[in-house]
Formats: structure tokens, C-alpha cells, sequence
């Protein structure tokens, strides 16, 4: 059976792992290469890399990094950041990163998910989704790296995410901001509504705080993964000791 | 053991690469027949879309020679469905490098979500030097939407909606679905397999 992953998520600075509070307030939690290490011995299934300042910054990931990670580790990895067009996605995929992520990129010009479908096929391609609940309404932002030049985008969250799938992603990742590093637990009502529209693998970002709340998502939203960042960094949830706990809660995991 | 890894023009081979500099085993890129064929082990890497990926390598003229190769041939994700007869991807079927049997079609998932993306269970069908050490229910790393069915020459399946063929082998050709290279213990006791089966 499909197991349902776990994936820590390292925010990438200037070479260097970060993590914020609600995107704001980020401190230095490691290494890039050491971390990643870390995490595939601990048993993560997956790996996600955002230089959370590229696209604001206008610059793009760096491939160097790239490489160093996929020399390093033998589980898949995904890089985002600032990936604008089909030449920067492809010397990423080159250096050996398995999939790449666009957010900002994609919602400036949606057709960059066609293209990159149709360059390298849609099992790499992701769409990351920044979305925020407002009077009971989830609209998508963008440019989310640095709050003050955080955009509205107009979009509402599900008319996207059916959109992204239409023209090619082939996993949506939905960063849940109003939950974002504050550990309460996934926005479960949001997923779920998410997951009916959404044909391809979802991946719930934003607000894990405790073993319950991944047993939570994937029970109630039927998410295919989740994605953790200060739970992890902060060794407040060991990674062996969660995925044994969701397995014995009868929760398809590999250990 | 001298190590190629194709060059069919399609991305994803530094990951391949680093995964047999793990091994201890220095691989060659390359995309000339005559470093090809002359190679004790040969990986065919390859992701993305089918119908893109043969266009890449009947433009390089490597057609001939891969179909002529008698030492072992590893087919990895997208190369796996290259070696079939026949791939029924994109408007009309294309016509793959036919060096094992078969038709590789459209995974059928049922409501699960599409592609097939994640760490999936093997179940072995039968025994062989590239599954030493490997056990039923070892999880390997899948991203695809499209599979062989299970037949004959299947090694090992997995099931997605469907079952499907995880590793297939035909005489001097083996292929696994899943990406060995990104799929840890497991995978990288199968590509320590490739390199000692019997030539």
C-alpha cells in the first residue's frame, strides 16, 4: 500500500535553513547539507527546500545547493524559489533535485505549469499554494517570503488548485498561512474541502504541533503527506517516534 | 566495473550518478554507442513524458545499439517503459526499444489520486540475483502514471488502483518502476544487486 509521507520543510536563506513565526522573525536552525542528512537518517520520506527569498528578491535557487543535497541524501527532494521559466527548472532537475516547486512564478503567469508539464511531465511539478482564511473565505497570496510584499492575488484557493492540476502540477502543496509555525494543528476543514477538488496528491503545509495533528490530517482530510518545518527543527517531534505512533494508529507509514 | 548511465536527453541523471557514487562505483554519462556498448553495465535513465524521450534518443542514433546490448540494462522510471515493445502514452502509441516484451499503458487508479507518487509497497513474484536481500512489503519511491502490466517477466509488482510491475527482468534487461536512487536502503541494495548479477 501507498504510505503516507512526512516531510520536512527547510526554509532556505542565504545558504542557511530558517524558520519564522507566520513568516515573519526567521532564525538560523542549520546547515542546508546537515540537515537534509539529518532528516533522511530520521526517516523522512521526502524532502522540501524553498529559498523563501528568491522570488521577492527576483532571484533564482541556486543549483550548486541543489546538487550538494542530491549527492548527499537517497530519498526525493523538491526545490522551490524564484523557478520562472522552463530553462530554470530544467538545470535544477539537472543538478538532481526530483521535483520543483513554483508558487509566485505560476499565479504571475499561469501558463508556466503547462510548459513544464509538457518539458519534464507532470510528476515533477508542483504548485505551492499560499492560502489565508478571511470571513470564511480561503484566497490565495503571493510573494509570501516577506511580509511586506505580501500580494493579493484575487484568486480564491479552490478555483486554483483545480486550476494548477488542470494544466499540469502533479501535486499541490497548500500552505495554510492563518496555521503557519503557530503548531495548533492543520487547517483540517480547509484540506478537506481542497482534497474534493484537487484530482492529484495533496500536501498539507501549516500548523503541526503534535503527533495528533498528522494522525488528524490524514484521517480527516485524506491528504497524501504532510509537511512540518518548527516541529522538526525545533526537536520538538522526533520523526522515528511519529511515524511509529501514526503507524500503530493505523496509518500507512513506512518506517 | 565500468558504469554508463545513457544520455537520452531527458533530466534526472546526476541523481543516478550519486547514487552509484554512494555505492563506491564511478558512473559515465555519455551518449556515444561506442562508450555504450563497450560497458559492463548500462542504466537507462529517464524522466518525463514518453513520446519526448524516444524523439531524444532516435535523434542521437542510439536506437541501434541499445536494441543490440547484451550485457546487463537497467531501465529506471521512464527508461523502464522505454525498453517495452510499445508505450500507449500522448495521442497515438510510440514505439519503445523493444528489448523485453509487452505494452506499457495508463495506470489505472480508481479515485485515487493521479500520478502515483509516494513510497509503495513490492511484492516479489519471483527470485532473482537483483532481488537478494530485498523482501515483500520494503517499501521504493514511485512518481508515474503510466506502468507495464504484470506479466511473465515480472519480478515484483505493486498495486495503485491497480497492480502493476514494479521490476521486470528479461534476459540481460531488468527495469524498476520506482526510482531505486531516491528510494534508500532499498534501493540502493537493488543497484548493489545490478552491479554483481551474472553478466
Amino acid at each position: 500500500m501507498l504510505a503516507r509521507r512526512i516531510i520536512p520543510c527547510l526554509d532556505v536563506r542565504d545558504g542557511r535553513v530558517v524558520k519564522g513565526v507566520q513568516f515573519r522573525n526567521h532564525e538560523d536552525v542549520g546547515g542546508i547539507v546537515d540537515l537534509a542528512l539529518r532528516y533522511a537518517a530520521e526517516g523522512a520520506d521526502e524532502l522540501v527546500f524553498y529559498d523563501i527569498t528568491a522570488s521577492v528578491d527576483d532571484r533564482t535557487v541556486s543549483p550548486d545547493w541543489v546538487s550538494k543535497v542530491s549527492r548527499s541524501i537517497d530519498i526525493p527532494f523538491c526545490v522551490a524559489g524564484g523557478i520562472k521559466t522552463v530553462e530554470a527548472a530544467g538545470t535544477r532537475l539537472a543538478s538532481g533535485a526530483d521535483k520543483i516547486s513554483i508558487n509566485s512564478p505560476a499565479l504571475a503567469r499561469p501558463e508556466l505549469i503547462n510548459e513544464l508539464c509538457d518539458a519534464y511531465g507532470r510528476q515533477c511539478v508542483v504548485v505551492g499554494i499560499d492560502t489565508f482564511e478571511e470571513n470564511g473565505t480561503y484566497r490565495v497570496k503571493s510573494h509570501t517570503g516577506d511580509p511586506d510584499k505580501t500580494r493579493e492575488t484575487g484568486r480564491q484557493t479552490l478555483d486554483w488548485a483545480a486550476e494548477a492540476a488542470e494544466r499540469g502540477a502533479g501535486e499541490i502543496v497548500l500552505n495554510c498561512m492563518n496555521q503557519d509555525g503557530i503548531r495548533k494543528g492543520y487547517d483540517i476543514k480547509q484540506l478537506s474541502t481542497v482534497r474534493k477538488v484537487c484530482p492529484v496528491p495533496l500536501i498539507a503545509s501549516g500548523g503541526a504541533g503534535a503527533t495528533e495533528h498528522f494522525e488528524d490530517v490524514f484521517k480527516h482530510a485524506n491528504v497524501d503527506g504532510a509537511l512540518a518545518a518548527s516541529v522538526f527543527h525545533k526537536s520538538v517531534i522526533a520523526i522515528p517516534d511519529l511515524k511509529a505512533d501514526l503507524k500503530s494508529r493505523g496509518i500507512e507509514i513506512r518506517l | 566495473m565500468s558504469l554508463v548511465i545513457v544520455d537520452t536527453g531527458v533530466a534526472n541523471l546526476s541523481s543516478v550518478k550519486f547514487a552509484f557514487d554512494r555505492l563506491g562505483v564511478e558512473a559515465v554519462i555519455s551518449d556515444k554507442v561506442e562508450t555504450i556498448t563497450k560497458a559492463q553495465r548500462v542504466i537507462l535513465p529517464g524522466v518525463g513524458a514518453a513520446p519526448y524521450a524516444m524523439k531524444s534518443i532516435n535523434a542521437k542514433g542510439l536506437t541501434p545499439a541499445l536494441r543490440n546490448l547484451t550485457q546487463p540494462v537497467m531501465g529506471i522510471c521512464l527508461g523502464m517503459q522505454l525498453i517495452f515493445e510499445t508505450l500507449e502514452e500522448g495521442g497515438s502509441p510510440v514505439k519503445g526499444l523493444g528489448l523485453v516484451p509487452g505494452t506499457v499503458k495508463a495506470l489505472n487508479t480508481k479515485k485515487l489520486p493521479s500520478p502515483h507518487m509516494g513510497w509503495n509497497t513490492l511484492t516479489k513474484k519471483s527470485d532473482d540475483p537483483l532481488l537478494e536481500g530485498i523482501n515483500d512489503n520494503d517499501y521504493a519511491y514511485f512518481v508515474h502514471s503510466f506502468a507495464a502490466p504484470v506479466t511473465n517477466i515480472t519480478l515484483a509488482t505493486s498495486e495503485y488502483g491497480e497492480d502493476f510491475s514494479a521490476i521486470v527482468r528479461h534476459k540481460n534487461v531488468y527495469g524498476c518502476q520506482f526510482h531505486p536512487e531516491r528510494s534508500s536502503r532499498v534501493g540502493a541494495k537493488i543497484l548493489e544487486n545490478f552491479l554483481k548479477v551474472p553478466a
